[in-house]
């Protein structure tokens, strides 16, 4: 077996809330070659976010990684120290998040936010931390870039924000981006774009890619893998390719069925039934069985297991399939 | 770095500043100080009377009445008012009856006293509340923090002058190691015009009880507002942003969430110096301070008028003068209203 | 009977409860409001009962200390007058001074708030800069100020005789801009919500809709401010009677104790000042505690650990 860039196992995060516990992922696994794209995908709340920060052990109070773990680069980043993962992050493993403009700090110029992430982790000079970052702007097709580093955020577009944010998430060529929403904040004519932009990068430096986004449609056209998270569990995983092509999970054939021109034009859009259940009311069973029509039996009492489907490499989670 | 200053200072202040800005600090400027002298001369034209105080009681009704038409105390209320401002802005607010000296020359000998008490006081503030509310914000739950905040409950609800006259009661009557009033000896500097405090061990000595007072307020207000806006700053998303960069812990609170704080802080700094000088009418008086608050509250209770319009005034054109300066600062702090100057 | 259950299971109480901080300033704090409204009947002697108060009685010091006596537990100040009873008669102006302008301060502010949001343009610009001037000034200096004026105008003699109403006037001009912007700020946010355009789709009146559906979503910041408030008032007539603008001595607030208390702690009998000075710590600190926790209580955002 070939060692994985990225092994996730088993990975669990609680929330340590006054009125009691709260579990937001529960037995996460998938793993990552070098220069694979994953889609993470899922409604609000699914823990698709949560997932991706758990990564880098960025998950806020009162969360915490209860349980699993993340294998990188031969260490397990659930019990390594702090000194370490903060090399890693911005280093190895880059993240970007969704809003460019609550992204970087407003009161600092845009060559400062770049040169710092560098200074953090290489002892070069201040000035070609510079250059490296003029570097990477051009990579991201800002104009004249030279010029650009002295101005601060509020100056750009949304796009070209979000671009910034991009080259700072490559400054250090990074193994593996993590992309939390990255184009929900933008607007839709510029989403194509930014999409593109990253998948050209990745391309190119043979970079890994996380992509946790709710847009079934853009995971379908950029990833190689896909990965369905429901009320905090996978559903399913496998190529996306075959999941698209023949869904098996029913709240993955939901999500198909959901996406406009899966239908035919002139037809009515379809919609799951009900919606996604508040992680402090869990049903008992399976926890879409609510929403699901082929509930019967044990759906309702036990919790279905992620399990190998055919021969390909598939895990769903379902009684019925 | 020094080059980047340079350019700062330069381009900064004339292009962008310069203009749009600070036109309208001047007129916003002009508009309150025509309001406080429209004020001021209405409580001096209602209260008191000036003849009475130029002359006293025993002078006859007919003389009275001449010198009354001699001041122009019989012309009507806006021509009154119109004078009273050409004098103002002339520095001339009529003559203290107590002092038997002009009104500014008193305001200016008192000055001084009050300038450095608050300037200390600010410095003492500013030098502690920094540290000890960043500390705060970044462990909010240790012993240390708790504590500062008990402490900082408690030095609220005390009120300034009790503060002062505990002190007072602490250290000078029962343990003799402070002056319990006064300035103590003082150095002329400047040309004579300003009698320093700072320079003589004396001055120094005087000078500690007083400020520990005046701070006793500011000081836990500063440090819970220092906490409270870190502690907000620490839940943005670029501070977030800032630990997946992999930065140090050190620079994301010392340069990012600072700077960020840094901000409403200054702008709330502005506003507190305003109470700062209702709290030096209260300091001076328990320690017998010989500033213009003390001088304030004298001159109500003798009905000095004069002097209680021209200490109106004076505050007013330094609060003014203040806020420019709070503005300006912050505009350098904060980009976005830098560049909103000039497109 | 519905009302006092949902009382019990809410999270209020749940909350107090399980703060020790709060349960202590409440409970000291309804002993202070006891014992200073009840003083007619509890206090040992009426202070302002000029018959009963002898030159001879002056400056005793607390009863546990050499020279004490046990009529007068707490000592008595220059005139004669028993401390603790003085006290007590002094806590009760301060405390009905003190909510009075508070209840002064809400009702302009709030008013004034409502229409300044509400009808914007000019009416919302006058208000706002006035507020700003005297915010800047701070409001401590506008009473000391509209003070020095009143007792000028009104003389001493007059101005000591309705000092109660006229320090509740003062206070509560001088407060007012807290609550007229809280409010304001709230209104501006209302306003732009959708009830309030379904309410004026169906043909609501302005003054209805400003009432009934904007004010009570207003109120919560209300409340916060006002246990801050009083804490601020009881202090600002403190410092006013402390300077002399405040109440006469010869019907003392707390503040005015301290202030004619003053110059003996340098001749020894330092508990004339002392003493209402503790007193007034207590008062006004816990009803900051409670403030702060009924603070922390009404906003969510502190839920999260």
């Amino acid at each position: 077996m070939m060692e994985h860039l990225l092994e996730v196992n088993n990975l669990e995060v609680k929330f340590k809330l006054r009125t009691g516990g709260l579990t937001a992922i529960d037995k996460v696994g998938f793993t990552l070659d070098k220069g694979e794209r994953l889609g993470i995908v899922g409604e609000s709340g699914a823990g698709k976010s949560v997932t991706g920060f758990s990564i880098i052990n960025l998950i806020s109070k009162p969360g915490y990684i209860s349980d699993g773990e993340i294998i990188f680069e031969g260490k397990d980043l659930t019990r390594v120290s702090e000194d370490v993962l903060r090399h890693i992050r911005g280093n190895r493993i880059s993240m970007i998040f969704q809003d460019p403009m609550m992204t970087l700090n407003p009161v600092f110029t845009i060559g400062e936010q770049m040169a710092e992430t560098i200074l953090a982790h290489k002892n070069i000079s201040r000035k070609d931390a510079l250059e490296i970052s003029v570097e990477k702007l051009r990579q991201v097709h800002i104009p004249s870039p030279e010029t650009r580093l002295n101005q601060y955020p509020h100056e750009f577009s949304g796009g070209m924000r979000q671009r910034i944010v991009i080259a700072i998430a490559l400054l250090l060529d990074p193994a593996i981006i993590i992309a939390d929403e990255p184009t929900t904040a933008l607007d839709v004519t510029i989403q194509a774009e930014i999409m593109e932009l990253l998948l050209e990068l990745c391309e190119k430096n043979e970079t890994g890619l996380i992509l946790i986004t709710h847009d079934l449609g853009v995971v379908s056209q950029v990833t190689e893998k896909i990965a369905v998270m429901y009320a905090g569990r996978i559903v399913e995983i496998g190529s996306t390719e075959n999941i698209v092509a023949n869904p098996l999970h029913p709240y993955t054939r939901g999500l198909i069925k959901a996406l406009p021109g899966s239908r035919g034009t002139g037809e009515k859009l379809y919609q799951i039934p009900g919606s996604m259940p508040n992680l402090t009311e869990m049903p008992k069973g399976c926890a879409f069985h609510p929403r699901c029509e082929l509930a019967e039996g044990e759906c309702f009492t036990t919790v279905p297991e992620l399990m190998q489907r055919g021969n390909f490499r598939r895990l769903a989670a379902c009684h019925k399939v | 770095m020094i080059l980047k200053l340079k350019t700062l200072l330069f381009d900064k202040i004339w292009e962008k500043l310069m203009f749009a800005f600070i036109t309208r600090r001047i007129i916003q400027a002009v508009i309150v100080m025509l309001i406080i002298s429209f004020i001021g001369f209405t409580i001096k034209h209602h209260v008191g009377d000036p003849v009475r105080e130029l002359v006293g009681v025993s002078v006859k009704a007919s003389e009275r009445e001449a010198l009354r038409e001699k001041l122009g105390l019989n012309d009507p209320f806006f021509v009154q008012y119109k004078n009273f401002l050409k004098n103002a802005v002339k520095g001339d607010f009529g003559i203290s009856y107590f002092f038997k000296k002009p009104a500014s020359q008193v305001i200016l000998e008192k000055a001084p006293a009050t300038l450095e008490l608050v300037f200390a006081s600010s410095i003492l503030i500013i030098l502690l509340s920094i540290p000890l509310g960043t500390y705060c914000a970044i462990k909010p739950k240790s012993i240390l923090s708790r504590l500062i905040m008990g402490m900082s409950i408690v030095g609220v609800s005390i009120p300034v002058f009790l503060t002062a006259i505990m002190l007072i009661f602490l250290f000078a009557v029962n343990l003799h190691i402070l002056p319990s009033y006064g300035r103590g000896d003082t150095v002329p500097i400047l040309w004579g015009m300003w009698d320093t405090g700072f320079l003589t061990l004396d001055g120094l000595k005087h000078l500690i009880l007083p400020v520990i007072a005046l701070s006793s307020i500011m000081l836990p207000l500063f440090i819970r507002l220092i906490r409270a806006e870190m502690m907000e700053v620490m839940q943005t998303e670029y501070i977030k942003f800032a630990f997946a960069k992999g930065l140090s812990k050190k620079r994301i609170w010392f340069v990012h969430a600072f700077k960020n704080t840094l901000l409403p802080v200054i702008t709330v700094g502005g506003v507190q110096l305003g109470i700062m000088i209702a709290y030096t009418i209260l300091t001076e008086t328990v320690f017998q301070w010989q500033g213009m608050g003390f001088m304030f509250l004298e001159a109500v209770e003798r009905s000095d008028t004069s002097l209680l319009v021209a200490y109106l005034m004076f505050v007013g054109v330094l609060f003014v003068v203040v806020n420019t300066i709070v503005d300006i600062i912050y505009g350098f702090i904060n980009p976005k209203v830098r560049i909103s100057g000039t497109k | 009977m519905d009302k006092w259950k949902k009382f019990k299971e809410s999270y209020f109480l749940y909350s107090f409860l399980r703060d020790p901080v709060a349960i202590v300033s409440f409970v000291v704090f309804v002993f202070l409001v006891l014992a200073s409204f009840t003083a007619p009947f509890t206090a040992p002697y009426d202070p302002y009962d000029t018959t009963t108060i002898s030159i001879m009685d002056s400056e005793i010091p607390p009863v546990w200390l050499e020279g004490g006596e046990k009529n007068f537990v707490l000592g008595t100040d220059s005139q004669g007058r028993d401390m603790l009873s003085t006290m007590m008669y002094g806590m009760r102006v301060s405390i009905i001074i003190g909510i009075g302008a508070v209840l002064l301060q809400a009702f302009l502010g709030v008013v004034i708030g409502l229409l300044s949001g509400y009808i914007g343009g000019r009416v919302d610009a006058f208000f706002m800069r006035l507020a700003d001037i005297q915010l800047s000034f701070s409001t401590l200096m506008v009473a000391i100020f509209i003070s020095a004026i009143f007792q000028t105008a009104f003389g001493v003699g007059k101005y000591s005789e309705y000092a109660v109403p006229i320090l509740v006037l003062i206070i509560g001009l001088a407060e007012w801009p807290q609550y007229a912007r809280t409010v304001r700020a709230s209104v501006l946010g209302e306003k732009e919500k959708e009830y309030v355009e379904a309410a004026k789709v169906i043909g609501f009146g302005s003054r209805w809709i400003m009432f009934r559906h904007i004010l009570p979503n207003t109120l919560s910041p209300v409340f916060v401010i006002s246990t801050i408030q009083v804490a601020n008032a009881v202090m600002s007539e403190a410092a006013l009677s402390f300077l002399g603008l405040g109440m006469p001595v010869t019907k003392p607030s707390l503040g005015s104790l301290i202030n004619l208390g003053f110059e003996y702690i340098f001749s020894g009998s330092w508990w004339i000042t002392i003493f209402p000075g503790i007193l007034l710590i207590v008062l006004v600190l816990v009803v900051n505690l409670l403030g702060d926790w009924l603070r922390d209580v009404l906003n969510p955002k502190l839920y999260k650990g």
